[in-house]
């Protein structure tokens, strides 16, 4: 029986009088790799606050790591990375290893100093992601895509267990892109980590992830991707209230 | 002038207090500067001047404040004025930059209140506007001592926390860092330096050596604590120089350490365009001589 990382049960959520997410059950087990689809304002966002604690659910419960979330205390096992448009101010003065190495903080503790082999960490995350020749580079003088990987590098040097991504291609080139993808595939398949990513680019993820949820307001569908693919023309006419043509590779129809 | 340093307590007092403070308010002014929290500074340092100019007047009036240093008065004041722009920053969540206005404000008008009660200016309090070489007592010098201890503290402790809060605050909330015990501290710390400044830079002149430092280090630091440095260094240097000229040209050291310190951020300016425009050259030169 594997482990259930992330567990929603009827949880919904709202910003004053508007609904936000209704009735959302949703449960990620480790290694899996999920892509979170819908429209503008349909609430993705919203889903990943609660998944990290940011926001408490108004019903319905969520379980992170089995135990309720208001209790959970291991932020460290959850690495975040947010979209880049909003991360940092460009001109900040930090070099990439700082940067990476403040994924550090949760786990060192208040009052304590990084540990010994924090350097280490900061050099094997930067691998990870291909960064490793950019260590003592200023994070403002990067592009976009490598400042996003970067972010992944902070975000794996605590060794998550999930990694939890909202829209972090936007403002990053298509060429660009598909490489980024790429990266997190390969550390969902050689590292074992789970992933959940809020994107636009179905198509471009779909030979990555092993799992779809498809959320507006209330979760669509989710299941297995192959699932997903069979169904697909069916689930976005359901979303967007009109069938929707599937322009294949490239551009997307649905982003309209 | 080291034989006159030797020779009168008031300019050790005055040299010593000011190597403090030349370190202490620039680097805790990194923090303020890319938290965007420039213009609390001027705040607090206006809340500040309520509180001296209170002190003078009472003083005056009071036998009980005749002997009491106006500097307390003048950091408790700061301090409060630290907790109420928290407190109003909370309260105009998505209007945070209000905060300032009013506790400005209202520190500026009790301060002119205070000075009116205590018919106008005395030479007390313009030593406390623009800062004074001979007027830092002993007991100034073991209070901004006591201000930069704390100051020194709270950095190194809170270090790691307060960078990632400052780089990327959602991501330090979903880290799961609470960022509002440590915003309290930092703002009390603020109000610490900035009250604890005011003897030496004045109080109109307090969030100056807080930022201006700064601005020249980011424009050359490739790190943080590298922009920490070269903030330290510049806000020394600017201390140090702006003392000297205040002494011996009889001048308010407020004045000449700011002018010194935007003498430095041109300079850091001036060069770091040299330095592109010529590096851009020796490209040019590879280019066309490749070819």
């Amino acid at each position: 029986m594997a482990e259930p990382l992330i567990e929603l049960e009827d949880v919904s959520y709202r910003y004053g009088d508007t609904s936000a997410l209704e009735q959302i059950f949703l449960t990620v087990e480790k290694g899996e790799f999920w892509a979170v689809i819908g429209p503008n304002g349909s609430g993705k966002s919203t889903l990943i606050k609660l998944i990290l604690g940011l926001i408490r659910p108004l019903s319905g419960q969520i379980r992170l790591f089995g135990q309720d979330s208001s209790d959970f205390r291991e932020k460290e096992k959850i690495g975040y990375v947010s979209q880049k448009s909003n991360a940092f101010n460009r001109a900040f003065p930090a070099t990439v290893r700082e940067v990476v190495r403040s994924g550090l903080v949760k786990k060192t503790g208040l009052f304590r100093r990084y540990p010994a082999d924090a350097n280490e960490k900061v050099d094997s995350a930067l691998a990870a992601v291909g960064m490793e020749d950019f260590t003592e580079r200023s994070i403002g003088d990067l592009s976009g895509g490598q400042q996003q990987r970067v972010f992944i590098a902070r975000a794996l040097i605590s060794d998550p267990e999930l990694l939890v991504l909202d829209e972090p291609t936007v403002g990053i080139d298509r060429k660009h892109m598909q490489s980024f993808y790429n990266m997190l595939g390969r550390l969902n398949r050689e590292k074992g980590i789970a992933i959940v990513l809020v994107t636009h680019d179905v198509d471009t993820v779909s030979e990555l992830v092993t799992h779809v949820a498809c959320v507006n307001r209330s979760i669509h569908f989710h299941g297995p991707h192959e699932e997903y693919s069979r169904q697909e023309d069916r689930i976005r006419s359901e979303w967007y209230g009109h069938a929707v043509r599937r322009v294949h590779h490239g551009r997307k129809a649905a982003d309209a | 002038m080291i034989s006159a340093i030797v020779d009168y307590e008031f300019l050790q007092n005055a040299f010593a207090s000011g190597l403090i403070i030349g370190l202490v308010a620039p680097a805790l002014g990194l923090f303020i500067v890319v938290r965007r929290l420039a213009l609390i500074a001027d705040a607090l340092s206006h809340v500040a001047l309520a509180g001296i100019a209170g002190s003078l007047f009472l003083s005056q009036n009071v036998t009980a404040f005749a002997a009491l240093n106006p500097l307390y008065l003048g950091i408790g004041s700061s301090v409060a004025g630290s907790l109420l722009i928290d407190r109003l920053r909370e309260l105009y969540k998505s209007y945070e930059e209000l905060a300032i206005p009013i506790i400005m404000s209202g520190g500026i008008a009790l301060g002119a209140i205070f000075i009116s009660l205590a018919q106008g200016f005395s030479t007390d309090l313009v030593g406390y506007l623009f800062g004074s070489v001979s007027a830092v007592g002993r007991e100034d010098l073991y209070t901004i001592l006591a201000v930069a201890v704390i100051t020194i503290l709270f950095i190194v402790l809170t270090y790691k926390e307060l960078f990632s809060m400052s780089f990327d605050p959602k991501y330090s909330r979903a880290q799961g860092i609470s960022s509002r015990a440590l915003n309290i501290g930092f703002m009390v710390v603020t109000a610490l330096v900035v009250a604890g400044s005011m003897r030496i830079v004045g109080i109109l002149l307090v969030s100056s050596l807080m930022t201006i430092p700064v601005a020249a280090a980011m424009q050359i630091a490739k790190g943080f604590r590298q922009a920490m440095l070269y903030a330290a260094v510049f806000g020394e240097l600017s201390v140090l120089g702006g003392l000297f000229a205040a002494f011996y040209l009889d001048l308010a050291p407020g004045g000449t350490i700011v002018v010194i310190s935007i003498t430095i951020l041109l300079l850091v300016l001036g060069g770091k365009k040299l330095a592109a425009s010529r590096s851009a050259a020796r490209n040019e030169e590879v280019e066309t001589g490749e070819l």
